[in-house]
């Protein structure tokens, strides 16, 4: 509770027009989530987001500005503004069912901590949580009720966000809740629903328990359910606003965002960290940080010599930023660690750039590698350049008595 | 002295690498030389001083610059070499690059026991390359293509063009740029110790034939022994007759 009182009077001291008692957030989303999960049985006509909005105390003027706000996030134009605020206002709240498997709740805290004051909010409550096991009010026999029941009577038309990634070593084993393996969970929860959302790197790529040896077999949700369209959110955490960004686009548009050829949502992974980066310009005038404690790190040079992984990592950091858009990893004077990209805990060092050579331990590079090869093929080279004046002095010999009576006759 | 019994050769001139293929050769030389170079600056820039404001600097901007015109400059000559590949000369054939019978490999055998383990036997005659060579060299065509791949995929966030946007699936095969951009800076490795070996051996054969080897890919020309050179003919008559020519033989006449 102290941890949303302190981000609520952040909130008030930066943008929020309308304060709102502190407690005021967490209040609502309890007990959004305790009315769901027992009255959703028998509600009959769903309330639109709108309708939740105004109820809830906001103004007509808050629920433009987010719409607006999320419009831009979605990368969309003036007249996808007023697509986003009819859908919101028309279309019935979307039930979701999130499922934590293994995981950090990195991405959870990432989306309630959406820092904008409008998307921090509104959307968290709009969203209707039926059955997240961080977040929901129930326990034990009701809360694996609540999701029964919405998979049941939202067939079809929930949105499944998951986090985490899937152990399938030993059955499954590593991951159980309520007696049943989250495979099984997993399997039965995507069978009817509207949209998949993979949360995060865990769910996306597997991420750090997924890096070898990987003891779990933990494994991304995309390679369990084959064959379903999923929207992979990586990033670890992905940015709040991203995530709110994606839910309203399924929400406006009935349908899922486009997506890339990973399945990453175009309008946040299509660019580089470093092509959206403010410290380019030190990039391309060749202006690098070589440690973290030198004067170039003062100037704030570029860090791609300390490792960045900017140039290789498709996210929005760059431009979006996190925490209400003070700062992202590379502001702060540290260089980008790749997170939302694949395999990153196995590619090499976060200080450096190079990726260790695989076979060769843990120190080896390809130049490291590579050098030893070379002086090996100079040693051989050297080796058959001596053998060859020792086996073939025939030869040799020959050729050589031939061009010398040549050069002996031009005398 | 011994030149009683000396025989004294006469040698032909036999026009080996036509002028396409020695341009090709040059241009990959250079090209592959500033990739190599500037390459490595992009990997691990050197720390470059100067009382210079950073805005008018431009020297990571100018190195990969120069990696990208060497980039196209490479890709482009070796598409035209695999052109050149089916129209050119009997020795730019691309047959002999990809082995496509048993002869090929027994071929290959036998210059491994010759000029690389130096066992005692029969020296190994050809004109154009050897079967050995020919096969490396279809080794770096294939690190060609994979340089290529990997190289365009990265650049293409940096373009527009049509062209570069082509190769922007690959790093998806890789599942990510990081590992994308390894197996480029890995597969570079294999130009630098191909080159070592290129070289000495390009020595090696003009030491021991005596024919001309390093100057032919000057002016093209090497110079064959009057025998040998009759020899290697019958031997050509006789494959011939019995494969009953392949078409690409047939189209294509060893002499011009």
């Amino acid at each position: 509770m102290s941890k949303v009182t302190k981000k609520n009077a952040f909130h008030h001291n930066k943008k929020q027009p309308h304060p709102l008692p502190s407690n005021l957030i967490y209040n609502l989303l309890v007990n959004n989530l305790i009315n769901i999960s027992m009255s959703n049985i028998t509600k009959t006509q769903a309330p639109t987001y709108y309708d939740e909005v105004i109820r809830k105390g906001y103004s007509r003027r808050d629920f433009l500005t987010f719409c607006t706000t999320i419009a831009a996030y979605m990368g969309l134009n003036q007249s996808g503004i007023a697509q986003v605020t009819e859908a919101l206002k028309t279309k019935p709240r979307l039930p979701v069912i999130w499922l934590h498997f293994q995981e950090c709740t990195c991405c959870s805290e990432s989306f309630i901590r959406s820092s904008h004051p409008i998307v921090a909010d509104v959307l968290l409550d709009q969203i209707s949580l039926d059955y997240t096991e961080t977040l929901m009010a129930a326990s034990g026999a009701q809360a694996e009720e609540a999701m029964q029941n919405t998979m049941k009577k939202y067939k079809g038309e929930y949105i499944l966000c998951v986090e985490g990634s899937v152990p399938t070593a030993a059955d499954g084993v590593y991951c159980m809740i309520g007696g049943k393996t989250s495979i099984q969970i997993l399997e039965e929860a995507a069978e009817n629903a509207k949209a998949i959302i993979a949360w995060g790197s865990c769910a996306s790529n597997g991420c750090v328990q997924s890096a070898k040896p990987n003891p779990t077999k933990a494994t991304p949700i995309h390679k369990i359910l084959k064959g379903k369209t999923i929207i992979k959110v990586p990033g670890c955490p992905p940015i709040g606003e991203v995530m709110a960004a994606v839910i309203v686009h399924v929400v406006t548009f009935g349908r899922i965002p486009e997506l890339d050829r990973t399945g990453r949502p175009k309008a946040f992974y299509s660019k580089r960290i470093h092509d959206s980066c403010y410290r380019r310009s030190y990039y391309d005038a060749g202006l690098f940080v070589e440690s973290f404690d030198d004067e170039n790190a003062k100037k704030g040079y570029c860090l791609y010599k300390v490792g960045c992984k900017g140039p290789v990592t498709y996210n929005s950091c760059g431009t979006m930023k996190w925490n209400n858009g003070v700062s992202f990893p590379i502001q702060s004077g540290h260089g980008c660690i790749g997170c939302s990209e694949e395999n990153y805990w196995d590619n090499g060092n976060i200080y450096d750039r190079a990726a260790i050579f695989p076979g060769f331990g843990i120190e080896a590079n390809a130049d490291t590698v590579g050098k030893v090869a070379l002086g090996a093929v100079a040693v051989g080279v050297t080796a058959h350049a001596i053998m060859t004046n020792v086996r073939k002095k025939k030869i040799l010999q020959t050729i050589e008595n031939e061009g010398k009576l040549g050069e002996s006759e031009l005398e | 002295m011994s030149t009683k019994y000396l025989k004294i050769n006469r040698m032909r001139r036999v026009y080996v690498w036509e002028l396409p293929v020695r341009i090709y050769h040059w241009l990959n030389v250079i090209a592959i030389l500033v990739l190599i170079v500037t390459g490595f600056f992009i990997a691990n820039p050197l720390v470059l001083t100067s009382s210079q404001e950073p805005a008018f600097r431009y020297v990571m901007g100018t190195v990969r610059f120069l990696h990208f015109v060497a980039s196209y400059l490479f890709f482009f000559n070796f598409a035209f070499r695999i052109y050149w590949g089916f129209v050119g000369n009997k020795f730019a054939q691309w047959h002999q690059f990809i082995p496509t019978n048993l002869a090929f490999f027994k071929d290959m055998w036998q210059i491994i026991k010759i000029d690389i383990l130096q066992l005692k036997g029969k020296e190994h005659i050809g004109v154009g390359h050897n079967t050995l060579a020919g096969f490396i060299y279809f080794l770096t065509f294939i690190a060609f293509l994979i340089q290529i791949l990997t190289g365009f995929a990265l650049y293409s966030q940096n373009s527009s063009w049509w062209f570069p946007k082509l190769f922007s699936g690959i790093g998806f095969l890789f599942g990510s740029d990081m590992a994308l951009r390894s197996f480029h800076h890995w597969t570079m490795w294999f130009f630098i110790l191909f080159t070592v070996i290129h070289i000495y051996l390009v020595f090696y054969h003009d030491y021991v034939e005596g024919r001309g080897e390093i100057s032919s890919m000057g002016a093209g020309y090497k110079f064959i022994e009057e025998d040998i050179f009759q020899e290697h003919k019958q031997e050509i008559k006789k494959s011939q007759e019995k494969h009953k020519i392949s078409l690409f033989n047939q189209s294509k006449p060893t002499q011009k």
